[in-house]
């Protein structure tokens, strides 16, 4: 399979890539490590008309500790989240989600921003930072703006980012060993999640869904009852609520919603354990 | 870019895939097309050291790497420590997903000089085998580790 024709731009910097999405418009795709975009170019379910490839952009792939923050450049590949020491003392949980993406090869491609900006509501990081809380910085024409992870996902494949503007970095706040837990379940090596919930506790617990509506979602209801003391299964028993989950060959939307629960609930257990461990459960 | 240590240049189609360049232009026929949706692994080859699936990596994308397929990891002096494994533990029936196995496995070694079998397991879990040979495959990449490759 073959993508249909396009013209090619190489962007030696991120203004140089915004300059070129404002030339070309709607018919302009950012490629990073092109792990999402191009599968899809191959079955011409997409067919932009230029690529503006940014994956030369090294000085875009990092993981910094930045004080409250780990900062997360959006080139980053999933092997460097995974296999990231700054990650793993301060955001164990985006780490972890990194390393189950696809498969290694995949994950020597596949970057943060790229995955993030393809807003498939099936793929991981989006309930990563989701349930980290972070914040996603993206520059466009008239500078750079921040977008809560919260505010980021709009729809099936449909994020807040202009045509116009590229994801520069990820903001994590730190988790000072709060809790986590990554819940994924299929049914093959290397598949998306039929459902998955990615979970962190702290001050503010977040419970973030995988595949269980058009877009990556929080279980709000499950969250309200962890902050209100329930128990992880009272908590999880909730965790559905509002949500309209998809339904194809692996799992009808029942199905689904019944899976959510399980991860939901293996994780709160997980995650309440690993704060029991740090020594976070007598904090809280 | 630099195939197997030799220096290549070209002009592509934006839209050439690294796998049909090195196998079109550079008649480099070793790394095959399986599923050819960045699933199976047949097609899997080392940039600059590490496995990736070259269905899915634009040749324009590599401009400037080093990339290496299975043509280029014998020597003069014989097979690489990871062919010789794969023959001497019968990994392969068919030997379709073979050339995508071995890379994947010397670019896995690299990243994990002693795994443990799970770690072999989930380090392959890209690449597909329909003979369903994984344990002699699983066999061969540890007795790789174990001498050292």
């Amino acid at each position: 399979m073959i993508p249909a024709p396009f013209d090619l731009v190489t962007a030696d910097s991120a203004e140089a890539a915004v300059a070129a999405l404002v030339e070309h418009g709607d018919d302009a795709k950012l490629l990073a490590g092109g792990h999402s975009l191009l599968p899809l170019m191959k079955l011409r379910l997409a067919a932009p008309a230029v690529l503006v490839d940014i994956g030369r952009l090294r000085d875009r792939s990092f993981v910094r500790d930045d004080g409250a923050h780990v900062t997360v450049g959006a080139l980053t590949r999933h092997r460097d989240l995974e296999t990231s020491p700054v990650l793993a003392e301060h955001a164990p949980l985006l780490a972890a989600v990194a390393a189950q993406i696809g498969d290694p090869a995949v994950r020597h491609r596949g970057t943060i921003g790229g995955s993030l900006a393809h807003g498939d509501p099936a793929s991981d990081l989006p309930a990563a930072v989701l349930a980290l809380g972070a914040v996603l910085v993206a520059v466009g024409p008239g500078g750079s703006r921040e977008i809560p992870a919260e505010d980021f996902f709009h729809g099936f494949m449909d994020t807040a980012l202009h045509a116009d503007e590229m994801l520069t970095e990820i903001r994590i706040p730190k988790t000072a060993g709060a809790g986590w837990s990554f819940q994924k379940f299929n049914r093959r090596a290397q598949d998306w999640a039929i459902v998955g919930a990615a979970i962190q506790l702290g001050p503010t617990p977040r419970v973030a869904l995988i595949n269980m509506d058009m877009q990556p979602l929080r279980a709000s209801a499950t969250e309200s009852a962890v902050a209100g003391g329930a128990s992880p299964a009272e908590a999880a028993a909730v965790a559905a609520e509002g949500c309209s989950p998809p339904e194809d060959l692996n799992a009808d939307a029942a199905y689904r919603r019944h899976l959510a629960q399980v991860m939901v609930r293996r994780g709160l257990v997980e995650a309440a354990g690993r704060s029991a461990a740090s020594g976070q459960s007598t904090v809280t | 870019m630099t195939v197997n240590g030799q220096p290549r240049a070209a002009e592509v189609e934006p839209r050439t895939l690294l796998v049909h360049y090195l196998r079109d232009s550079l008649g480099l026929t070793g790394t095959n097309i399986g599923c050819d949706t960045s699933s199976c692994g047949a097609c899997t080859v080392h940039v600059d050291g590490e496995a990736v699936k070259s269905c899915t990596v634009l040749a324009a994308q590599v401009a400037g790497a080093e990339v290496t397929t299975i043509e280029g990891l014998a020597t003069a002096d014989g097979l690489h420590p990871m062919q010789q494994a794969f023959m001497d533990c019968h990994g392969l029936q068919c030997g379709f997903c073979t050339p995508g196995m071995v890379m994947a496995a010397t670019s896995l070694l690299r990243e994990h000089p002693n795994p443990t079998e799970d770690e072999v397991r989930l380090g392959l879990e890209g690449n597909l085998c329909r003979c369903t040979g994984y344990h002699n495959i699983v066999k061969a990449v540890l007795a790789c580790a174990g001498g050292g490759a």
